[in-house]
């Protein structure tokens, strides 16, 4: 059980990589449907084999939301923006892939200097949740386009809900779909937003939004 | 009943979403704003029992907030109605830039507004440190289409940066929340819960470092939803293009349900015997928020933003007071209720002189007292008032939070505090009163004949509320101001 939820926590962190050096939107987006499978699966990996109905509900709700909702609220957007790649970003594609190479080790030196939380918490299960939020972060900070920043949004989120329920056994299954849902509007409402950014500007680069500024 | 205080205006704002003709959707409005309004006053008498296994319950700080929220509602949903009214339906034109815009459709305006009230409801009476992110989160996604209620380029690019930094800060807050958890995680149990009474009464067990960690991450994340400077860059934009009514809802009510979030952490960290780690950090982005919000104000042409950098200063005045502990505590509770006072009455006399002068630029308006005699009067006072001068209620409760640094000997503290209020003074100043005095910058044919009752008699209620407050403070208020900050460790 320990091997194989490493397995799914490394392929979350090449998932990372990946989205920091991607430029293509349809292929990111379809990057974090995978990832949101595979938060899926840290779910049921972290429970070894404890498998309750509240799990159950929470990995479906989990699947459906990250893997396929979002995916195709997110490549609607794209269409209707109809912008297909991320272009010139502040900081190029293969600075972003050797930043995000080099947030793996600074996550695990961070980590590194907290207290253990018992035994049954998988060693690698923190720092990837920190490098995913580092990585959401850096796509927030350096790409242009609307869409993109969405998707640092999500990759920020995907890594919070790692570090959630891999170290929140037990948390209440409200709260827990209450996260779920409001994640879920964010996007639906930003998803709005970027196709009324694109109709109105004829395009959704966000530092061309520059009006309000003193 | 604490459900039917969330659960009125949530269903209320969902049928308003259906509901075709004007006056029945104006009417549910109102209905729902003085429902709510009398089940909070009802709390007063009689404290509600909890709900949901204590999901739901209404603590000191809760009411305390709640009643902000719900007399700021009351006073907004008659400005309200009457502004609705006077809204053409078709296109109308950007007052900044000669921008051409449609509104959003009424029923959206309204129907996002009560879900508003009730996410703000929810933060006041969740016990559980999840709902309450839930809530807030919400509350963002609830106020995003108000913003957007001029559909124009200015008023989208502010409600993309306010979805955009709000989500991303309050996603650190969650991530706060979950460590909120770790550090309440006993290898001994198997569950853990997440109520804030519980964790409060395990206080002492809860490990420090975790918990630390923790309340940073939470203060950065409700921070960013409060305006604590550095992460207030949202706030000025959000506040200044958005319908004035919304803007007074936003300043008044929204900051004070984020600061109750961080509050909430607050208490797990003094309960577990950390308060000074917070209270360190609460002091330094206090004292940032008023120096930046000193710095934008001087020389700031636009009132509604001038009026949106005034909430970032009463903000660190806020955060400032909690960080200093003792009667300081007292002070940020007592200053909360008297911002929100004020800040909601200027945001909505701004929204009248906005109407009248159709310009966002001080320099442009002259004579607002020839002109608009009630909001022009009403303008001076609610800047006497901001600023923090006698009689009104600001002027208390500033007073008692400089006097808790110098009791305290943080004299550096107290004079930078001073400064900062005599910059932002000089420059409020400036502006206000050049735009109340003088010749009237209206020639007679585009002035007004009169001022609608229902554009004035809201502010002017809150400006009689703040007057009152500066002179004397009703003893159930007081009463209940002592309790809040005595659950906080302060007195």
């Amino acid at each position: 059980m320990q091997a194989w939820t490493d397995l799914v926590l490394i392929l979350v962190i090449l998932t990372n990589l990946a989205l920091a050096g991607l430029s293509s939107f349809g292929t990111c987006v379809r990057v974090l449907a995978f990832q949101g499978v595979l938060l899926g699966l840290v779910t049921v990996g972290v429970q070894q084999g404890d498998l309750s109905l509240h799990t159950l509900v929470l990995v479906a709700g989990i699947v459906a939301i990250k893997g396929l909702v979002f995916p195709r609220l997110l490549l609607r957007a794209v269409r209707e923006a109809g912008v297909r790649h991320e272009v010139e970003p502040f900081i190029g594609f293969a600075t972003s892939l050797l930043i995000g190479t080099l947030a793996l080790p600074l996550a695990m030196w961070l980590t590194s200097h907290l207290p253990r939380v018992g035994p049954a918490v998988p060693p690698l299960l923190i720092p990837t949740a920190f490098h995913a939020i580092l990585i959401g972060l850096l796509l927030i900070v350096s790409r242009r386009k609307a869409v993109t920043q969405v998707l640092g949004y999500l990759a920020l989120e995907n890594g919070i809900f790692i570090f959630g329920v891999g170290l929140v056994r037990q948390a209440t299954l409200l709260v827990e779909m209450g996260i779920l849902l409001d994640v879920f509007v964010a996007v639906f409402v930003m998803g709005i937003a970027i196709f009324h950014i694109s109709r109105e500007f004829d395009h959704i680069d966000t530092d061309r939004l520059s009006l309000l500024k003193e | 009943m604490v459900a039917a205080l969330f659960l009125i205006p949530a269903l209320a704002g969902l049928a308003a979403f259906v509901i075709r003709p004007h006056g029945v959707r104006r009417a549910l409005l109102l209905g729902a704003a003085l429902a709510h309004a009398a089940l909070t006053a009802q709390a007063w008498r009689r404290p509600p029992t909890p709900a949901l296994d204590g999901l739901l319950s209404l603590d000191e700080l809760g009411l305390l907030f709640l009643s902000i929220t719900s007399a700021l509602f009351l006073a907004a949903t008659f400005y309200g109605i009457g502004y609705l009214r006077h809204q053409k339906p078709g296109e109308g034109q950007d007052f900044g830039q000669g921008l051409a815009f449609a509104n959003a459709p009424e029923a959206v305006f309204t129907g996002c507004l009560l879900l508003f009230l009730a996410m703000m409801t929810l933060v006041s009476l969740s016990g559980h440190f999840g709902l309450n992110w839930v809530a807030m989160e919400a509350t963002t996604l609830a106020s995003a289409p108000l913003i957007y209620f001029h559909r124009h380029s200015r008023s989208l690019e502010a409600t993309w940066k306010y979805l955009l930094i709000c989500s991303v800060g309050i996603a650190l807050a969650l991530l706060g929340v979950f460590l909120v958890a770790v550090a309440a995680t006993d290898p001994a149990r198997t569950t853990v819960s997440l109520m804030m009474a519980e964790l409060i009464r395990r206080g002492g067990d809860l490990n420090h470092i975790w918990l630390k960690l923790a309340f940073v991450f939470l203060l950065v994340g409700y921070g960013t939803k409060m305006g604590l400077a550095p992460l207030h860059t949202w706030l000025p934009d959000a506040h200044s293009e958005s319908p004035s009514v919304v803007s007074a809802l936003l300043s008044g009510a929204l900051l004070n349900c984020a600061f109750l979030c961080i509050l909430r952490g607050y208490q797990i960290l003094a309960a577990a015997g950390c308060a000074a780690f917070a209270q360190d950090l609460l002091v330094l982005l206090g004292l940032l928020s008023m120096g930046a919000a000193a710095v934008f104000i001087i020389g700031q042409p636009d009132y509604k933003r001038m009026l949106a950098y005034s909430s970032v200063e009463h903000i660190g005045i806020l955060a400032l007071g909690m960080g200093l502990g003792g009667a300081g505590i007292f002070g940020a509770m007592l200053h909360a209720v008297n911002h929100s006072l004020t800040k909601a009455m200027l945001f909505l006399v701004a929204g009248n002189l906005l109407a009248a002068y159709h310009t966002k630029t001080g320099d442009r308006i002259q004579g607002a007292l020839r002109v608009l005699p009630v909001s022009g009067a009403l303008w001076l006072a609610g800047f006497l008032a901001i600023t923090g001068s006698p009689p009104f209620g600001p002027f208390l409760s500033e007073f008692t939070v400089l006097r808790a640094a110098l009791e305290q000997g943080h004299v550096v503290t107290a004079i930078l505090y001073l400064a900062f209020l005599g910059m932002i003074f000089v420059g409020m100043a400036g502006v206000f009163l050049q735009m109340t005095y003088g010749r009237a910058s209206l020639p007679a044919a585009e002035r007004p004949t009169h001022e609608t009752l229902l554009s004035i008699l809201p502010p002017t209620a809150l400006g009689i509320a703040v007057l009152i407050l500066g002179i004397w403070v009703p003893a159930p208020l007081l009463d209940l101001l002592h309790r809040a900050a005595s659950a906080l460790g302060g007195f």
